[in-house]
């Protein structure tokens, strides 16, 4: 806040000196604009060009019927009609449903608990630098690596099962592990990189709170609940809106293991939307699915925001 | 904001209308004479094949020094994605390897030239290719789109090794008869070469199905619609046909008993302990479980003879595959073509290079490096003789030419939303989720397609 009062008052008082109060308030919101729309600019351009414009080509496309050889055809609501009728849709939403618990359920308390090991114990930069990298390995790098170690035959994981004396697992053949396996590797790609984001919101948390409460003779365990959790609220918010919004896009993992089966049970509703789209030319029903996905998606975010109350913080 | 606002509506207007003027090629004919010369790009997806058409594209360039081919090679799921890209933005190739299930789409959308005229103009000799090759890539509207390059067929390979443990000799191997009622030898067969963990074959008494070391026949998948490695080879013995015609069929026959027989009767080794359950195939690949001695027959394509015979330390065998309830055997007839590009600036050197590409010229040289089966007769067997040179007989693969016990592969319309339909469908069935009647159900969907 500083800062920028700081900023706005200095042209202020030297204009003052020179012109009228009125006009230089003017004079000085256009010039302002000018400058702002400078820095802005890059930012501006490439949010019409590649989100803007796309989305609202795709929500026009919604509403053809679109071989991208050919040209698109108005078919008015059709496809939503269709959609509403398509099992595979309401199967691939319950599917995406799953995954998305399975993911964020386990990635957030993993992740939590990495974080509070990294403030607590992990001091050394090494090993906090060592938690990071799953994620600095490429998406479909990480799925292929897991796909051949979960391989039935001659993956090493079951190699080491049956060494145990546990039975083979089909982990991306089986109807039931197929999500429950998908999502496991992209928690264990994605965990170090939230445990990052949440350590981060830990460190912003007041010592001398914590200094008090040991004070007052509070337990860890409630120190944790009443003091952390609280306090970590705004930037846990924050991780879930991002996490859950990019955990519903799961695509690559599903697209270079399963891609969709065993039947339909790992057909999540964006591969569902590729394979209508770029695999059956079908880009107007894919369109379609897409806008309703973006729809779901604003709801999930803007509920969290809402009952979340991620806008707020506890300390002021 | 309003401002802002109008901006971007006319910004997107304008994206629109700029999005709405591509794609309006109209289909001709291939220019032939005429003076070809300038730089054409060509695209192919097997690696395998590169040094043969590498080569092809050198002595094409020393024939005409004016006229450049640059070839692309990508891998088979970015090369469709490539090929539509490049279609869309006009920056594709001028001509590349088209394959039957892709090339009914491009007709319909007019994106590859007829070369009807330059086939009657430059005298190519459609009688010189295997008997139907030509024949595949005439489209719906009776032009024809491709000229054909290779073709491919089924057999099994097998590890000599636990055959030879199991005490079977190569003729039996070869001599394999198939029913679907009880799978006749070859089940016997297969139940033989299936060992569990303990030792015990799969016909012996006191064979654990449930851990099998070995399995008598590998599996690759559902197969999907078409089936062309994991059933057609045994769905073709039967009589059964994909569809009502080919090409161009309109109508489906997965609601027939004879297909539904057959399927039944694959997923009953499945249960028997025979071949491996659909769930464990998700992962590597059908081969590479071979070369592991996880399975100790494969059906599979001509196309991966290379890779057979290319792992270290497996003794591989060919055999053809097994006759059915009509006594003869059956092999899906695959080919592919050269097709060029509507919208290539180049017509008259495309058309040049594709007719070079369908030349003995070129398809010997293809042969000589025993990749391929040239589509030219003659190729073919230069080729079975150079596979022969590196001491791999070919004779299962060619022989079901020469005996004329193939069968094209289904070309119709809606293609990959007959994949759509299928492929799930094919592996409720395959995984004993739903039993092979429910088939008749998926039938009506992929037929409805067609209404």
């Amino acid at each position: 806040m500083t800062t920028t009062s700081v900023g706005t008052r200095k042209p202020a008082r030297r204009s003052t000196e020179s012109d009228g109060p009125k006009r230089t308030a003017l004079r000085r919101g256009l010039g302002d604009l000018r400058v702002a729309l400078l820095f802005v600019a890059p930012a501006l351009v490439g949010f019409v060009l590649f989100y803007l414009v796309p989305t609202i080509r795709g929500i026009y496309l919604s509403f053809t019927d679109y071989s991208i050889l050919g040209n698109p055809v108005w078919v008015g609501v059709k496809n939503y009609v269709k959609i509403f009728q398509d099992k595979l849709v309401w199967n691939a939403m319950g599917v995406t449903l799953e995954y998305v618990l399975l993911n964020i359920g386990f990635q957030t308390v993993i992740a939590l608990g990495l974080a509070l090991l990294m403030y607590h114990v992990a001091k050394s930069t090494l090993i906090r630098g060592v938690l990071l990298l799953p994620y600095l390995v490429a998406n479909v790098i990480v799925a292929l690596l897991w796909f051949w170690m979960l391989d039935y035959q001659i993956g090493i994981v079951n190699q080491v099962l049956q060494w145990i004396g546990i039975p083979r697992v089909a982990f991306f053949g089986n109807e039931f592990w197929a999500i429950p396996t998908v999502a496991f590797v992209n928690v264990w790609r994605h965990m170090g990189y939230t445990a990052l984001l949440i350590f981060a919101g830990l460190q912003a948390i007041p010592g001398h709170l914590y200094e008090v409460a040991n004070l007052d003779g509070a337990s860890k365990w409630q120190t944790f609940w009443k003091i952390t959790m609280p306090l970590l609220r705004p930037v846990l918010l924050l991780v879930m809106v991002v996490t859950i919004t990019g955990s519903f896009q799961i695509f690559d993992t599903v697209a270079v293991t399963t891609q969709g089966g065993p039947v339909n049970a790992s057909r999540v509703i964006q591969y569902y939307i590729y394979q209508r789209a770029f695999s059956q030319q079908d880009f107007g029903y894919g369109s379609a699915l897409s806008v309703i996905l973006f729809i779901i998606l604003a709801i999930v975010a803007f509920l969290q925001m809402k009952f979340l109350r991620g806008n707020e913080n506890d300390l002021s | 904001m309003k401002k802002a606002l109008g901006a971007v509506a006319v910004a997107a207007a304008a994206a629109l209308a700029l999005s709405a003027c591509t794609g309006s090629g109209s289909s001709n004919q291939a220019a032939s004479g005429g003076e070809a010369k300038g730089d054409i790009s060509y695209w192919l997806w097997d690696a395998n094949q590169l040094p043969a058409y590498q080569q092809c594209a050198d002595d094409f360039h020393k024939a005409n020094p004016n006229i450049n081919v640059k070839i692309t090679q990508t891998g088979w799921d970015d090369y469709w994605t490539n090929i539509t890209n490049g279609f869309v933005a006009g920056n594709g190739p001028d001509v590349f390897t088209d394959h039957l299930s892709k090339f009914g789409d491009f007709v319909k959308n007019n994106q590859i030239l007829a070369l009807d005229d330059a086939v009657k103009n430059d005298n190519v000799d459609l009688k010189q290719y295997q008997k139907g090759l030509a024949d595949l890539w005439v489209g719906k509207d009776g032009k024809r789109y491709g000229l054909p390059k290779d073709w491919d067929t089924i057999s099994l390979f097998y590890n000599k090794d636990m055959v030879a443990k199991a005490g079977l000799t190569a003729d039996q191997l070869g001599t394999l008869s198939w029913t679907p009622q009880d799978g006749g030898t070859f089940e016997k067969t297969v139940a033989h070469l299936t060992v569990d963990k303990n030792g015990k074959r799969g016909d012996e008494a006191g064979f654990d199905k449930n851990n099998v070391a070995v399995y008598g026949l590998g599996l690759a998948g559902s197969g999907s619609g078409n089936g062309q490695t994991e059933w057609s080879w045994l769905t073709g013995t039967t009589g059964w046909t994909h569809t009502d015609k080919n090409p161009w069929g309109t109508k489906y026959n997965y609601d027939d008993k004879k297909f539904q027989d057959t399927i039944a009767w694959f997923h009953s080794i499945i249960d028997k302990g025979y071949m491996p359950k659909l769930e464990t195939t998700v992962g590597a690949s059908v081969a590479d479980t071979f070369a592991a001695g996880k399975a100790a027959i494969n059906a599979n394509g001509s196309w991966m003879i290379g890779q057979y015979f290319g792992y270290k330390g497996i003794n591989v065998g060919l055999a053809p595959t097994p006759t059915g309830p009509d006594g003869k055997r059956a092999s899906m007839f695959n080919g592919l073509a050269d097709s060029i590009n509507a919208a290539t600036k180049n017509p008259a050197a495309a058309t040049k290079w594709v007719e070079y590409l369908a030349s003995p010229a070129c398809q010997d040289v293809v042969a000589s490096k025993a990749v391929v089966f040239p589509a030219i007769s003659e190729a073919t067997d230069k080729a079975a003789a150079a596979f022969k040179a590196k001491s791999v007989d070919v004779t299962s693969f060619t022989q079901q030419v020469k005996d004329s016990t193939t069968f094209l592969f289904p070309i119709t319309e809606n293609a990959a939303k007959v994949d759509g339909i299928m492929k799930p469908a094919m592996d409720g069935v395959f995984s004993g989720k739903a039993p092979a009647s429910s088939l008749t159900d998926a039938n009506s969907q992929v037929n409805a397609l067609f209404q």
